[in-house]
């Protein structure tokens, strides 16, 4: 057995009482008592999250815009203002999502990438395999932890840590711009539907945020609640909802594909030769029960799949992100395969909750 | 944390033997501790027959599903409704929480289940 990956918080978790488990080989945070109050916390005040799994990668060259613009099915080309972000994915060649990332414009010769932790190593494969084409230098910046602060007074906290010279470009920003001074860098990002901030700063210093966070009032919350808050947010987590055998049009993300004619990237030609035959949607469950990953969905249309399901605490049904034939539509009335029983569910256009509102009508 | 007024399964269910002869039954303090926030309960029909062992209701929390096996052999006599819309009174108080009432069978079964020593032992050796 290999021993498990800990994050600098590692002995911070434990020390709040945290009930950890295994994530991907990394030893994580479920919750630190109850998952449900913790969702709550992050819709309805803030709480925050260690997401120092996660890999900061910056790239540096002149040519590192051309390269992304290769690299990605999103186009950085619309990155005109620096510090703006962009979410997208990176695909293989047969169109297949090698990874789901967030890229900053730091400068004409330096954006950074924030990529999953279970793909670290094959992402860094895969930009150096391209990289030395365009001369860019690819650095893991593994001397860096990132911080998600997520939740309607989630900024306000931030903000109030931060040194004088950063405090007011980061009271500034738009949704989806960072700004950073020094090592400090701070995105208005996050992966739960609520405002707020991820924070990279030194691995060293991650420890003094969260216990300066923690004594403003700010809750620790577990990958459980990360994970609820995210699908009803309507976001894919990948290895679940998406991997290198979907592409981002099967599953909701053809919002982050730009296949005009201004550029080629990896995995274009294979998106443009064979349509999606599939397609992603919402499930809020009419019968009590709950869904589950892999669960079968049964429509008029042929089945399709469940690839995340569990329990939406802010709307108090089990909700779902689903697979589904083309023909399907929101509106639409299927069943679910539900440990050996037939259950009723209602087709929806994610997200089901932003800004802790809900935006879906329960039928 | 273990009663030991009560009996065990390895499975994680709790055994009250009621004066009146029917079992009362539930899951333990280790088990709702395990499974985190519980968010849906489904019991058993009243007047089903079940075998000692047997899937007999389903525990779901924001993280997985857990069948609950029959302790005893026997007659579900009553099931807890009180949980279908407050189903986080299992994590509030695990064995003031019960799911369903038997009428056992095969009363000499109730020899084969654990005393809270032993029940403590089975949760402890989980927990690392």
């Amino acid at each position: 057995m290999t021993a498990l990956k800990t994050t600098p918080l590692n002995a911070i978790h434990r020390e709040m009482g945290a009930r950890m488990v295994d994530f991907g080989g990394w030893d994580m945070p479920l919750h630190y008592g109850s998952q449900l109050e913790e969702h709550h916390a992050v819709r309805r005040d803030c709480g925050m999250f260690d997401v120092a799994h996660m890999s900061v990668v910056d790239l540096h060259g002149a040519r590192t815009r051309d390269f992304l613009r290769t690299l990605l099915a999103n186009d950085v080309a619309k990155l005109k203002t620096i510090g703006r972000a962009l979410y997208s994915c990176m695909l293989n060649e047969a169109g297949g999502v090698i990874d789901d990332l967030i890229v900053y414009f730091v400068a004409e010769s330096h954006f950074r990438l924030v990529i999953n932790a279970g793909t670290t190593d094959k992402d860094l494969t895969w930009l150096r395999r391209h990289a030395p084409a365009f001369g860019i230098e690819v650095h893991h910046r593994t001397d860096l932890g990132i911080l998600g602060v997520q939740g309607p007074q989630a900024r306000a906290k931030v903000i109030a840590l931060l040194s004088p010279d950063l405090m007011q470009a980061a009271a500034a920003l738009a949704p989806f711009s960072a700004a950073w001074s020094g090592d400090h860098f701070v995105g208005r990002t996050g992966y739960t539907g609520e405002d707020g901030f991820e924070l990279i700063v030194l691995a060293g210093e991650l420890e003094s945020f969260w216990r300066k966070l923690f004594t403003a009032g700010v809750r620790p919350c577990g990958l459980g609640a990360r994970d609820t808050l995210r699908l009803e947010a309507g976001m894919n987590l990948y290895g679940q909802d998406m991997d290198e055998s979907t592409t981002p049009l099967e599953t909701g993300l053809a919002w982050t594909v730009v296949l005009d004619a201004s550029r080629d990237f990896f995995g274009k030609n294979a998106l443009l030769n064979a349509p999606p035959m599939r397609h992603a949607l919402g499930l809020i469950l009419s019968d009590k029960g709950v869904m589950r990953g892999h669960q079968v969905v049964m429509t008029v249309h042929g089945d399709g799949e469940i690839t995340s399901g569990g329990f939406g605490p802010t709307l108090e049904r089990s909700i779902a992100l689903a697979r589904v034939p083309l023909a399907v539509a929101p509106g639409d009335r299927v069943s679910v395969e539900v440990r050996g029983k037939n259950l009723r569910a209602q087709v929806v256009k994610p997200p089901f909750v932003r800004n802790g509102k809900i935006l879906v009508n329960i039928q | 944390m273990t009663p030991a007024n009560l009996k065990y399964t390895k499975s994680h269910e709790w055994v009250k033997q009621e004066p009146d002869g029917s079992v009362t039954v539930g899951i333990t303090h280790h088990a709702q501790e395990m499974l985190g926030d519980v968010v849906f309960v489904e019991a058993p029909a009243v007047g089903r027959q079940v075998m000692q062992g047997e899937e007999c209701a389903v525990v779901e929390s924001v993280k997985a599903a857990a069948d609950i096996y029959a302790p005893l052999s026997g007659e579900v006599l009553a099931a807890n409704s009180k949980l279908a819309d407050a189903p986080e009174k299992i994590n509030a108080d695990a064995y003031a929480a019960w799911i369903f009432k038997l009428k056992p069978s095969s009363p000499a079964e109730i020899g084969g289940l654990l005393d809270a020593a032993a029940y403590q032992a089975v949760a402890d050796a989980e927990q690392h």
